[in-house]
């Protein structure tokens, strides 16, 4: 009775075409899974696997590569923008987009990202925001929420001491050389159909030569942030979504 | 044959002609005294209208270094240059760039340290140079240019050797090289690779899967200690291989001589007035030029230096070349050191007064 009901009329959802069969190392819960398969299906969709190149980061998604089929270059942390754009300089029909975490981007990286932003390189950077350093075991990062506790900020970020959430969101929409500055989630079917939506016109954008896309992704780190799954999501909407306001920031794409 | 082009340059604009004729992708810098003039060369040679080479103004060093670690990656022919500070900052691409075994040149035109130092000529960054710089067990392939005629030269030189052995390639020079002027034959033009030549001499490169082929992924990290065990010896066999096959130096009046000076770069071009001068005051002199500083000419030396009476290693820092030229002579002969510090360049009399005072007293 089973077997019925698989057949391809009736499939409504798989695996995407350039997902490895690797199993991921990222906690259950996590977005950067969810955000790994968007990626993979629209380089397919947009028929781009022979001619993307990935730059892949330093913190949890450090491993990119190896569940996307496409080629990839890992970065030092916070300098997949500069990686990008000698990549994207150089071989100017390639699709080329980096994917980073707030700790990388927004930290270490920031004069890498304003740069590349404000050059206008025809790349996307997919900046993964979930308001804590995950590899490194949830220590405090630029886009820690103010009282937010972390290894580092045990007692709470206090600006006083830690200074003020980073929204490199907001000033990526006010530098001239950016086209598409937008900022999504994942957490529920809708929000991931959204997203997926936001990255392709990103990666359109690129190919067509109208400037940087930022596309942020306010994103769960569960194991970060000592939540369960659901809890994690619950947290995220409560706490990140009223920081990190949704939606697009600024789109010049048509113009 | 072609005519030879005769110019009078700079050695920084040197380099700048000679990227272009070499068939260079592209160029990535920052500006800093004594070297600036490679990016303002270039921008005022507009390559990207004649061969297509891509020349940008990065925001910083580590953005620069970065950029050709992308590019050098994708399998294109990269090049940045700097002077000390900026080479510090260069460090964490290089090691990133000899663990992902890519093929990137750079240049560093040396002023004198530490910190912010001074922007007059030094050859203080020869440890730095030749020990790695960054983290991490690895090698850089580094060539000494002493004139504006090598400065050209090494250009292509060291991307046939960084991508021969797909490493990272360093021309060490200074501000003297890279400011004065010289009478010099520009390399002859060189066309760029096209996407398909690439493919072939790259099949690692990161460009995109085309063909279908399984991803090529250019990465250091491996967090398995045996596998990253076997990475570093496979590193190492490597440099084994370039210290066999591309150690370079020259020598000059060494056969009769009874001492040997030794100095690269600029030094070495002080070196040979001054072995001229002690050869007019009846000491027999010989030079002894390493053009490569990695890998070092230690078996080179060592022959050069049987029966012979002592070495004075005459650079233009605190005593760091020295270093490996008593490993190289391993007590053999008394080896002395003589140099001028924090951007003063020593005078060639001043090399034969400390040849005399410090080895034949
Ligand atoms: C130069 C350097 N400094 C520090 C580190 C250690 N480190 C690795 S990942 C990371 C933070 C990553 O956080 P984020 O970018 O937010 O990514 P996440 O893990 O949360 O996905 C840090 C500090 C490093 N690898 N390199
Ligand atoms: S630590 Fe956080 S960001 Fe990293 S994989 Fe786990 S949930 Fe994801």
């Amino acid at each position: 009775m089973a077997n019925d009901i698989i057949s391809p009329e009736n499939l409504v959802y798989q695996k995407p075409k350039l997902m490895n069969d690797t199993t991921m190392h990222y906690c259950p819960g996590c977005s950067h899974g969810v955000v790994h398969k968007l990626v993979a299906e629209i380089i397919a969709e947009m028929g781009m696997e022979e001619k993307t190149v990935g730059v892949c980061p330093v913190g949890c998604s450090v491993f990119a590569y190896r569940y996307l089929d496409i080629d990839w270059e890992e970065a030092p942390h916070g300098r997949a923008p500069a990686v990008a754009t000698g990549i994207k300089r150089l071989w100017q029909d390639r699709l080329v987009f980096t994917y980073q975490g707030d700790g990388d981007l927004a930290c270490i990286g920031t004069a890498e990202t304003i740069h590349a932003l404000n050059r206008g390189e025809n790349i996307t950077i997919i900046f993964i925001n979930n308001a804590i350093y995950g590899m490194t075991g949830g220590q405090m990062a630029p886009t820690t929420l103010i009282g937010q506790k972390t290894a580092t900020c045990p007692y709470g970020r206090d600006p006083e001491i830690h200074g003020y959430p980073l929204n490199i969101t907001e000033l990526a929409s006010h530098l001239q050389g950016t086209c598409y500055v937008t900022r999504q989630s994942v957490d529920t079917v809708a929000s991931i159909n959204k997203a997926k939506k936001a990255i392709r016109k990103a990666f359109e954008s690129s190919m067509q030569g109208k400037g940087s896309s930022l596309v942020e992704i306010v994103a769960t780190c569960n194991s970060g942030w000592k939540l369960t799954p659901p809890k994690a999501n619950e947290w995220m909407r409560e706490n990140m979504f009223p920081e990190y306001l949704k939606g697009d920031l600024k789109d010049t794409t048509n113009l | 044959m072609a005519e030879q082009e005769i110019t009078l340059m700079k050695g920084n604009e040197a380099i700048a002609h000679a990227a272009i004729r070499c068939g260079t992708d592209g160029y990535f810098g920052y500006p800093i005294t004594p070297q600036s003039e490679i990016i303002e060369t270039l921008a005022v040679l507009k390559p990207w209208e004649t061969t297509g080479m891509v020349v940008l103004q990065a925001e910083s060093e580590i953005a620069s270094i970065n950029m050709i670690y992308g590019g050098a990656g994708a399998g294109k022919r990269v090049l940045t240059s700097s002077s000390s500070p900026g080479v510090a900052l260069m460090q964490e691409g290089i090691t990133y760039m000899a663990g992902a075994e890519l093929p990137g040149v750079f240049i560093n035109v040396m002023r004198g340290g530490p910190g912010l130092g001074t922007i007059q000529p030094s050859q203080s960054d020869y440890f730095q140079a030749t020990r790695g710089g960054g983290n991490g067990d690895y090698n850089v392939i580094v060539l000494a240019p002493n004139s504006v005629q090598e400065m050209a030269d090494f250009v292509d030189l060291a991307f046939e050797l960084a991508f021969k052995y797909r490493n990272p390639a360093m021309i060490l020079s200074d501000g003297v090289i890279g400011q004065m002027m010289e009478k010099i034959v520009l390399p002859p033009m060189k066309p760029r690779r096209t996407e398909e030549e690439i493919m072939k001499e790259c099949p690692w490169a990161a460009m995109g899967k085309r063909g279908g082929r399984n991803p090529n992924i250019i990465t250091s990290l491996e967090l398995q200690s045996e596998v990253m065990e076997v990475r570093n010896i496979h590193l190492q066999e490597k440099y084994k291989q370039i210290r066999e096959n591309e150690v370079r130096y020259e020598t000059r009046e060494c056969e009769d001589a009874d001492y040997i000076i030794v100095s690269f770069g600029s030094a070495a071009r002080i070196g040979e007035k001054a072995i001229e001068l002690a050869r007019e005051q009846g000491i027999k002199v010989g030079l002894f030029r390493p053009i490569t500083l990695w890998p070092f000419p230690s078996k080179e030396i060592l022959d050069l230096a049987k029966g012979k009476k002592g070495i004075l290693v005459s650079e233009i820092n605190a005593g760091q070349m020295v270093q490996d030229v008593r490993l190289a002579i391993n007590g053999a002969l008394p080896v002395e050191h003589f140099g001028r510090l924090g951007g003063i360049v020593p005078d060639p009399e001043e090399i034969v007064e400390a040849l005399k005072e410090k080895l034949i007293k």
